[in-house]
């Protein structure tokens, strides 16, 4: 397989997103690097085929948003939005990652191996996030399907109008967020950290972390709750 | 949507190049702040004595071509005091050494419609409608030294596209701040402030965030001790930066809904809304790069 360079500090990201979006599907090319990102918005966007893209330096909003299938590492941070609405394959942060980190996304894996921003796993729908250091606060609001491991700290209303995701914490939690319960451990569910642990090429003992999940109470409307919840 | 940057240089020798630095760190920022640019530099202090006062000339009817070296000879005529002036277009820089309430009153009375940009003794101001790039043309905010400076490029959503509502404001003396975001309750503080004595010169919601913690500041309180009741009291969305002749300070809302980035060397801390203000800077590949965190307070010393 070829490998192929893409200076953005000589070249202009459109000229690196269309040969993502159109040569990178002949299949002939098989690693694409990025050097001098320098913070440039909407990097490695949109991907739909199992190439890979190593972004040398930080990248700024959106990086590897929407992906599919595949494998986009960020050397340095990720700004806001970092893999967004990914569908398949990974995304890998070095550095720490801004706001809205895999927010809603659909499948894949993102691993942040520095601490995220506020709103990691906003209304994540099936994908896998894990995190190697803190998460900020209002974490996984209205994550609906999928997992996230937080082998650091979580801030305010972790978990807050949870659906079915599932997370996991190894750190302290600043407050969980309404209607977000800790759960026992069970063997499947340390399995499940032990493998994304794995996945993520992070060392952390699966059986230190705490399981969070819903409480269901939010699933239908009760007329007697006044609004406390 | 708006940009912010600040620049603090720990190493002496670059303070000949505060401004060069800065100037595309400023550009960076263009898309986030396309209608108005400013910013505010600080520098060795004047004498105890001595105040130096900013002008804006551009909203007279004589604009640019204002007389500057006639307004001295009025100040002379009718003070009797002896003043420098630094013109560059529609700004100039005015120095004294006499109280800069009196001087201040007598421009508003005389020339109502010079816009009095800043007053202290380290703080030189700068602001205008226009692209960022064309902003700093205009005043050569690269040849600009200084310890620090503190800039921002403006998006306008709570108030007028005007020169006196772009960003850095000013209250007091040797204070400023600029802001990425909007305030929910600037009209509350306004109200609060005003049979205090304290006056506002324009309806922008960060006018209010700046004469809130100037006073703080005025009352006695220190910095962070001001941040801190401003935390209690400004509601809204913010990234605040404010300078002061040896510090900067930075904060940002418990939401952190609007963006900040640090870089810092042993030669500099710089600070940008984005990292793509900070990528061209000298060492950046080795700088500790690091998004600060909501609600807490980051103060630097220049």
């Amino acid at each position: 397989m070829e490998r192929l360079t893409f200076d953005l500090a000589a070249q202009p990201l459109r000229e690196l997103n269309t040969f993502l979006h159109t040569g990178a599907k002949e299949g002939k090319v098989g690693h694409v690097s990025v050097l001098n990102p320098d913070g440039a918005h909407n990097i490695a966007v949109g991907l739909d085929c199992p190439i890979e893209v190593e972004v040398v330096g930080h990248a700024g909003y959106y990086a590897g948003g929407m992906n599919k299938t595949a494998t986009v590492t960020i050397t340095g941070s990720a700004g806001t939005g970092v893999a967004e609405n990914m569908m398949s394959g990974k995304v890998h942060v070095k550095g720490f990652a801004s706001n809205g980190a895999g927010a809603s996304a659909h499948g894949g894996l993102l691993v942040i191996e520095g601490d995220a921003g506020l709103r990691c796993g906003i209304s994540l729908k099936g994908g896998n996030i894990v995190v190697g250091g803190s998460v900020g606060s209002f974490s996984a609001f209205m994550a609906q399907a999928g997992r996230m491991v937080i082998c650091g700290n979580a801030g305010d209303a972790l978990g807050d109008s949870l659906y079915e995701a599932v997370l996991y914490v190894k750190g302290s939690v600043k407050s969980l967020g309404a209607d977000a319960q800790y759960e026992p451990m069970t063997d499947e569910d340390i399995a499940a950290v032990a493998s994304l642990l794995d996945q993520a090429g992070l060392d952390h003992d699966p059986k230190a972390f705490r399981r969070i999940a819903s409480k269901r109470s939010l699933y239908h409307w009760n007329a007697d709750a006044n609004q406390e919840y | 949507m708006c940009g912010i940057v600040g620049l603090l240089v720990k190493t002496p020798a670059l303070r000949e190049q505060l401004g060069a630095l800065m100037v595309p760190m400023l550009i960076g920022m263009t898309e986030r702040g396309p209608d108005s640019a400013g910013l505010a530099v600080f520098g060795t202090p004047l004498a105890e004595n001595e105040r130096k006062i900013s002008l804006y000339s551009g909203l007279t009817d004589d604009g640019a071509d204002f007389n500057w070296l006639g307004l001295t000879h009025e100040l002379k005529g009718h003070l009797g005091v002896t003043a420098a002036v630094e013109p560059k277009g529609n700004h100039a820089i005015l120095s004294f050494d006499i109280a800069p309430t009196v001087v201040k009153r007598w421009i508003k009375e005389h020339h109502p419609k010079l816009h009095i940009l800043s007053t202290g003794r380290s703080i030189d101001l700068y602001k205008d409608i226009g692209t960022p790039a064309s902003v700093a043309a205009r005043y050569g905010f690269d040849k600009l030294t200084g310890s620090h400076l503190v800039g921002h490029t403006r998006m306008a959503t709570e108030s007028a596209v005007t020169p006196d509502r772009a960003h850095p404001f000013t209250a007091g003396e040797d204070f400023c701040l600029v802001h990425n975001g909007s305030l929910s309750n600037p009209n509350g503080i306004r109200r609060m402030l005003e049979p205090r004595g304290i006056t506002f010169e324009t309806d922008n919601d960060t006018e209010a965030a700046c004469r809130f913690l100037e006073w703080r500041l005025r009352e006695g309180d220190d910095l962070e001790t001001a941040l801190q009741k401003g935390f209690e009291e400004l509601d809204g969305f913010f990234t605040f930066l404010m300078g002061t002749p040896d510090k900067l300070a930075l904060i940002r809302d418990p939401f952190a809904c609007k963006p900040a980035v640090v870089a810092e060397t042993d030669d500099y801390v710089a600070i940008a809304s984005e990292f793509r203000s900070l990528a061209h800077l000298p060492g950046i590949k080795h700088a500790n790069v690091f998004e600060p965190a909501p609600e807490e307070m980051y103060v630097w010393n220049a």
